[in-house]
């Protein structure tokens, strides 16, 4: 399996020589070639053949070097009435001239904090592109929130891409947040290249007790991006996390999402909108670790396709023998606007303690016929009226962004999609 | 105001409505009624242009205009209202956004300017009023975890909303108890001019003690079957729809 692999154009990136982190790489390397890369038969990847897309698209696979980004190209990107922070990555290499100073939070490449404990939360064995990140990442984002730390300021991530084609870029951070720390995150790419690319993107956070954490990703990089993100948090006891991913184009996505529930009085939140046209394909895999009692977990995602495209949802829960009083819920709801358009939704609930509530559904439909004919029978037109039931189905994700300004612009890149697509 | 002729339609092959022929002039009250499954909800669809309702022959005037060419919006623009008999929920979509955007597109239509928020909350303050619905119900999503009762004041509510010139309420008093029953009827009455008309579909005589029908029609088969006054349906009433049913079987064996 392993010499096939690095026959691959994507697997030989494993060799590639990265610094620092030496027996968290050699572990990686390890599990990279236990793995191997996703094949048909791999049931994690059975609905993304990343592999053979990387492939077909990836002509000369090489490692993305940073490249200069101007105050004025980062201004010019700020979603209207942001006010917050703004970390600045090129290539997924963390730009810290254009960046915001932050008081009262450690901020510093991933590499000078060698003994940050890397692939502890996202293990490597876990995933092969997690492992591969972990291999042969550079650079990478350490960021530390001390105890008692509430940020008021939103940190936004700020992604510049502009690369040739097949290149590869591998961003990796690192958070920890101290007990009571508080702290929203904003994760947005501005693609300046009209290649396709891979991104391969490991996020760990590690919270403290009583730590409250929000993550929002926005993934609109344009048609040419294909993208695997492993992003995984612990959460302790008394502490929330709440991840909202609104994704509305690449070509292949692939989001690996997990939530480990380690303390009690935990609470972990997954949202997420998938609005898909073209032959975009989105598969977003959650996973939530329920190990004691006395943790809740929600989590809703819901997708609109169009076109050809395509929707992956997985989610998976699982609830530990000692993990009594458990309160889990999953939705996962598609329409389909074409008959082109597939979705394979499948949720994996695997329960080991009896005291528990647990609730999972999923739904794929077209669009409410009945509810349509009643708002036109009102005098309001055909389109508007599909506008307006989209865009309430849509606006139950939406409406779990807590951060107005950014709510607001997804609200508007939403509503723009809704009314131009039908 | 309404002339419609030998009107058939089908659902999926299977033709429901028979050749319906009704005339209704601005001002009057018309009542349809008849056994389940006989055709009324079905008439009332295809006045509002349900799509899946294949009409087959026949036609619709309505004001001069051919009704059944027009869309379902534009039959509401028009001044055709349906109170549906199973108004349906609709989450995430506010009532009142949904108010104020068809308001604003039947205005459109009508060559009128749009509503600014503070004249349209004005109006609904006003119209809220003629049904007594509750400000609560209306900051909810559209129909959504309404009683029975709450869904069809509502829909009288959108009727005072979009001031149609024909309304047709199926059922709308299936379900409430008295109390309701005679707000919605005082709605229907105070919203009744010279110049608009109704068609209530009913199974209940009761409804017809409050608002007052010129005609009453029987609906079997997908024929009106049988037209009268007011009267008819206390005979309905008292002696169920039977010997009609017996008179028309009987007719078309022959
Ligand atoms: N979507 C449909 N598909 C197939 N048959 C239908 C459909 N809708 C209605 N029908 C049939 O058409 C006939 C007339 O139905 P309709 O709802 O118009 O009756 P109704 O007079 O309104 O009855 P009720 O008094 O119960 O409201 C019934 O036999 C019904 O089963
Ligand atoms: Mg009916």
């Amino acid at each position: 399996m392993s010499t096939l692999t690095k026959q691959t154009k994507i697997g030989s990136l494993i060799d590639f020589p990265a610094k620092g982190f030496e027996a968290a790489r050699s572990q990686a390397k390890e599990a990279f070639e236990i793995q191997g890369l996703p094949g048909t038969k791999t049931e994690e990847y059975k609905f993304t053949a990343i592999t053979k897309k990387l492939e077909q698209q990836l002509n000369d696979v090489t490692m993305a070097e940073p490249f200069e980004v101007t105050p004025d190209m980062v201004n010019s990107n700020l979603f209207k009435g942001f006010d917050g922070d703004v970390l600045v990555f090129a290539n997924g290499h963390f730009q810290a001239n254009v960046s915001s100073q932050i008081e009262g939070i450690e901020i510093s490449l991933l590499s000078n904090n060698s003994d940050t404990p890397i692939g502890k939360i996202a293990k490597p064995e876990k995933d092969v592109f997690c492992a591969i990140n972990q291999a042969t990442f550079t650079g990478g984002l350490f960021i530390s929130i001390p105890k008692k730390i509430q940020l008021e300021k939103t940190i936004l991530f700020m992604n510049f891409t502009k690369i040739s084609a097949g290149q590869v870029i591998q961003p990796r951070i690192w958070i920890e947040a101290g007990d009571f720390a508080e702290a929203t995150f904003i994760e947005q790419a501005i693609n300046l290249t009209d290649v396709t690319f891979f991104v391969n993107k490991v996020v760990e956070i590690k919270g403290g007790h009583n730590t409250h954490l929000h993550y929002y990703r926005l993934q609109n990089e344009g048609s040419n991006a294909i993208e695997v993100s492993n992003i995984e948090t612990d959460i302790q006891q008394d502490s929330t996390f709440s991840s909202v991913v609104i994704s509305l184009s690449g070509e292949m996505v692939r989001n690996n999402l997990s939530l480990n529930l380690l303390g009690s009085n935990s609470e972990g939140n997954m949202y997420g909108l998938y609005l898909l046209n073209g032959k975009t394909h989105v598969d977003n895999h959650t996973n939530v670790d329920h190990t004691i009692p006395h943790a809740e977990s929600n989590e809703l995602y819901k997708g609109i396709l169009a076109d050809h495209s395509r929707g992956v949802f997985n989610g998976k829960i699982f609830v530990r023998q000692d993990a009594q009083k458990t309160n889990a819920f999953q939705q996962n709801n598609n329409i389909l606007l074409s008959e082109d358009a597939v979705v394979n939704t499948k949720p994996q609930l695997e329960i080991w303690a009896d005291d528990v509530k647990c609730s999972h559904g999923c739904t794929t439909g077209q669009l409410d016929e009945e509810a349509l004919f009643y708002l036109q029978t009102r005098g309001i037109g055909k389109q508007q009226a599909k506008g307006l039931l989209l865009y309430a189905f849509a606006g139950e994700v939406l409406e779990h962004i807590k951060h107005e300004a950014f709510k607001t612009y997804c609200t508007q890149l939403v509503e723009d999609r809704l009314g131009a697509k039908l | 105001m309404l002339s419609i002729k030998n009107l058939h339609a089908s659902i999926e092959g299977t033709p429901i409505l028979r050749g319906i022929n009704l005339e209704i002039k601005a001002g009057e009250v018309h009542a349809i009624m008849g056994p389940n499954g006989s055709g009324k909800s079905t008439l009332a669809s295809v006045l509002a242009g349900r799509e899946e309702y294949e009409v087959t022959d026949g036609e619709v005037i309505f004001n001069g205009k051919d009704l059944l060419e027009y869309s379902p919006e534009d039959r509401a623009r028009e001044g055709v209202f349906l109170a549906f008999q199973y108004p349906v929920e609709i989450p995430g979509v506010s009532s009142t956004n949904f108010l104020r955007t068809a308001v604003n597109q039947v205005r459109e239509y009508r060559g009128l300017d749009p509503l600014d928020a503070v004249k349209f909350l004005t109006l609904m303050k006003e119209k809220m009023k003629l049904v007594e619905i509750d400000q609560k119900l209306l900051s909810r999503s559209l129909n959504e975890g309404f009683s029975g009762g709450e869904k069809k004041r509502n829909e009288i509510f959108q009727m005072a909303m979009l001031e149609p010139k024909l309304s047709i309420l199926d059922e709308t008093d299936s379900g409430l108890d008295i109390d309701a029953l005679k707000i919605v009827s005082n709605g229907v009455n105070q919203l009744k001019s010279k110049d608009n008309a109704t068609i209530v579909v009913t199974h209940y005589q009761r409804l017809l003690d409050y608002i007052v029908p010129d005609y009453v029609h029987v609906l079997y088969k997908g024929r009106i079957v049988k037209s009268g006054t007011k009267e008819l349906a206390l005979e309905l009433e008292e002696k169920g729809y039977d010997w009609i049913k017996e008179a028309v079987d009987s007719e078309a064996t022959v």
